[in-house]
């Protein structure tokens, strides 16, 4: 075997997050950037920004992702017997609002406001969304070219023909 | 192997170390120049805007790292103490690299006004309030922003600034060309009666001191400029003292502490190398430029026979007095696209409000805000607008390019109790007691953001907002961030200041201060310049007395 560390089990694709928390965290992205005529938080990969983070600077959340899911996911089987991803769009969103405002039952939201949960995935989706592509997330751009900016720099390009030349190199 | 002995060691190569260590190594002295950060590259970060100098959510671009560096935080209210680390806003960061600020900032110039400089004479005692006048005056000071100006290299063009004294010589470089919102808001500020006039820029206008022009990117503040435009000690000051052959630069080398002996001498430092390993460098003097939070805790930490409480501190005011600014001012939403790309968005102001302003004390320059990148902008909208779903991505996409912003840094009233401390139970990764940030702002700040904040709503709906909404800044907590000064103050009594008017402390005559900490009080500017020009002013102290033989051992 060429590289022994990657044997093994084939259990998930994410570095972090378990296959069914990744359904979790795109359901609740896709609600924070929801996809219309432009791209969404799905098709931006936002869902890849958080996990690489949450195996790297933001490595100190795991816990708070972890514990914040599955109470969410509880909160969602007991009322509707379903997990959050399955909900209905607008459930989902009704749900999320609970959370925003700190009503959301559960014991662990006691000790744990779900208000500073949603936050946390709220910025961490914004910043996957509006980030820069090389952090996992804004897959081919698609936030600049919604907001029309250009990138690379056009007005560098522009002036130092050299610069801009060098940069297709490596796009190629 | 022990070092070789020098003359001088400079603590920290930013703003106020680059200078110093120019001045002296070029006057002949020999110089150790010390940096707990590196060398920093534009092609470590590039344009990421998620590690950089404005939005450290994946790290601080320009360090410190979090790995060995942690302050505590006292919460004004709860009195709750926190860790706090650098990438967080508690820390009230500065960049840790050679250069320091002066590689990642905006790079505005401005010259406190002379006002600034005598705030007491000119508002009388305010309550609760450490106010006072500094002991040198604008004058004093105006040969060394000179320097500076022309040394480090500014662009710019004020003699349309009528509140402010003319120069003796002229600035190095002409202004920047104004962007569309820089035009619209010059006509409207025009039309309001007011004086607007291009920014003074620690940036090449033009190609200068051998680097190239400007090329105008939107990721210029918070980022290294790609093609070495923008004008900072780690490409001018810091090459000329290296190249007299008379310094040497030692990074990634953390300072500890000043050895003082017992007839109250400094000798030289401790400090722990690249390889974490201690280490001692004997010197004749020691010059301290980490900042106002970094510099005081140094001197804090540097306990002897003579100074118990730390060098310089029998009377207990290192630390005291830390300032920052209050940024205040609005933001307007228009019905056409005025986002250009022509960065780096800021470029234009007015200091009409610096001072005399009715019932208020000081007051802050305004200017448009540099362009607001597109994760940082999510958290801008309107007061009770959605913070997230299809409303916000619909304001994101409508907006983004038809909001301009105006801002300040609002001048404020310094207090005993803002300050930082030393706490001997925490300690960083080498095991030197960290930093307690503690205090708030005084209340008058407040007032003087709310009327700022009135002046910019004013001059956007001049210009054609058709919203517009006031974020007004100054309310409890502390202040430091960027723009920290103030916990080492000069000043003519031994008892109420912690250095001379030369910034050499009162009580060790080889130890000087060169950076923020010396400012008495913070202008309504960006202090990069006039900190600039204190290293240049310190540096010059230095080598007179040097000369006279008064310093040598």
């Amino acid at each position: 075997m060429l590289f022994p560390a990657c044997g093994g089990s084939q259990k998930s694709v994410w570095r972090f997050l378990s296959d069914d928390e990744a359904l979790t965290i795109i359901a609740i992205a896709e609600q924070i950037i929801p996809a219309d005529e432009d791209p969404g938080a799905t098709d931006a990969g936002v869902v890849n920004f958080i996990d690489k983070q949450l195996s790297g600077f933001y490595s100190n959340f795991q816990e708070s992702y972890r514990k914040g899911i599955t109470a969410l996911n509880e909160f969602c089987h007991k009322k509707y017997n379903q997990p959050f991803e399955k909900l209905e769009w607008n459930k989902q969103t009704e749900v999320l609002k609970l959370m925003e405002k700190n009503s959301i039952e559960g014991e662990y939201w006691k000790e744990n406001p779900s208000s500073r949960f949603f936050r946390m995935l709220r910025d961490h989706s914004m910043q996957g969304f509006y980030g820069s592509p090389r952090h996992g997330g804004n897959k081919n751009y698609v936030s600049y070219k919604m907001i029309r900016i250009d990138y690379p720099h056009v007005i560098g390009q522009n002036r130092y023909a050299s610069r801009c030349e060098t940069l297709n190199a490596f796009a190629k | 192997m022990t070092n070789r002995h020098v003359n001088a060691v400079v603590i920290g190569a930013g703003a106020g170390g680059g200078p110093v260590a120019k001045e002296l190594a070029t006057s002949g002295l020999s110089v150790v120049l010390f940096e707990r950060g590196r060398w920093a590259k534009y092609d470590d970060h590039d344009d990421d805007e998620l590690i950089s100098q404005r939005t450290t959510v994946l790290g601080n671009a320009f360090g410190p790292h979090r790995d060995k560096h942690w302050r505590i935080f006292v919460d004004q209210r709860s009195g709750k103490e926190t860790i706090v680390y650098p990438h967080e806003g508690a820390y009230n960061n500065n960049a840790a690299c050679v250069g320091s600020g002066t590689v990642s900032y905006g790079a505005m110039a401005w010259r406190f006004m002379p006002q600034d400089f005598r705030m007491k004479t000119t508002y009388g005692h305010v309550d609760g309030s450490t106010l006072e006048d500094w002991p040198i005056s604008y004058d004093d000071l105006d040969p060394f922003y000179e320097k500076a100006e022309w040394e480090i290299g500014v662009s710019g063009a004020d003699p349309q600034n009528p509140f402010v004294p003319e120069r003796k010589k002229h600035l190095p470089m002409p202004p920047f060309e104004f962007n569309r919102e820089g035009r619209m808001l010059y006509e409207a500020a025009k039309r309001r009666g007011w004086h607007p006039f291009p920014i003074p820029m620690l940036r090449n206008s033009i190609p200068y001191n051998g680097r190239p022009g400007c090329y105008r990117m939107r990721t210029c503040v918070g980022f290294a400029c790609p093609v070495n435009a923008k004008c900072g000690t780690h490409n001018t000051v810091i090459p000329v003292a290296l190249a007299s052959g008379n310094c040497e630069l030692r990074i990634n080398c953390q300072v500890a502490e000043i050895m003082v002996n017992d007839q109250g001498k400094a000798t030289g430092i401790n400090y722990f190398d690249e390889n974490g390993k201690g280490q001692i460098q004997t010197a004749d003097l020691v010059i301290v430029s980490g900042s106002a939070t970094e510099t005081a805790r140094l001197l804090l930490n540097s306990k002897s026979k003579l100074f118990p409480n730390g060098a310089g501190n029998n009377f207990d005011w290192v630390g005291r007095n830390l300032q920052g600014h209050a940024y205040t001012g609005a933001v307007g939403l228009f019905d056409r696209d005025l986002y250009d790309d022509v960065g780096p968005g800021a470029c234009v102001a007015l200091s009409d409000f610096n001072h005399g302003n009715e019932g208020i004390i000081g007051g802050g320059m305004m200017a448009n805000e540099f362009f607001r990148l597109p994760y940082l902008f999510t958290n801008q909208r309107p007061p009770g607008s959605p913070s997230w779903g299809k409303a916000h991505k619909d304001y994101h996409r409508q907006n983004y390019k038809r909001t301009m912003s105006v801002k300040g840094p609002c001048q404020e009233i310094p207090n005993f109790d803002a300050r930082i401390t030393v706490d001997p139970s925490v300690k960083d990764f080498w095991g030197i007691p960290v930093g307690k940030l503690m205090g708030a702002r005084h209340p008058a700040d407040r007032k003087v953001c709310e009327f700022i904040a009135d002046r910019c709503e004013e001059w956007l709906l001049e210009t054609g907002a058709y919203k517009v909404w006031k974020e007004i800044g100054g309310g409890g907590g502390l202040s430091g961030g960027q723009h920290q000064a103030g916990t080492c103050r000069m000043g003519n009594d031994k008892q109420t200041s912690v250095t001379n008017k030369f910034g050499q402390l009162h009580e060790i005559d080889n130890v000087f201060v060169a950076d923020g900490s010396l400012m008495v009080t913070n202008g309504g500017f960006n202090p990069a310049l006039t900190i600039m020009a204190l290293g240049f002013y310190v540096g010059n102290q230095i080598v007179k007395q040097w000369n006279g033989t008064h310093l040598k051992s």
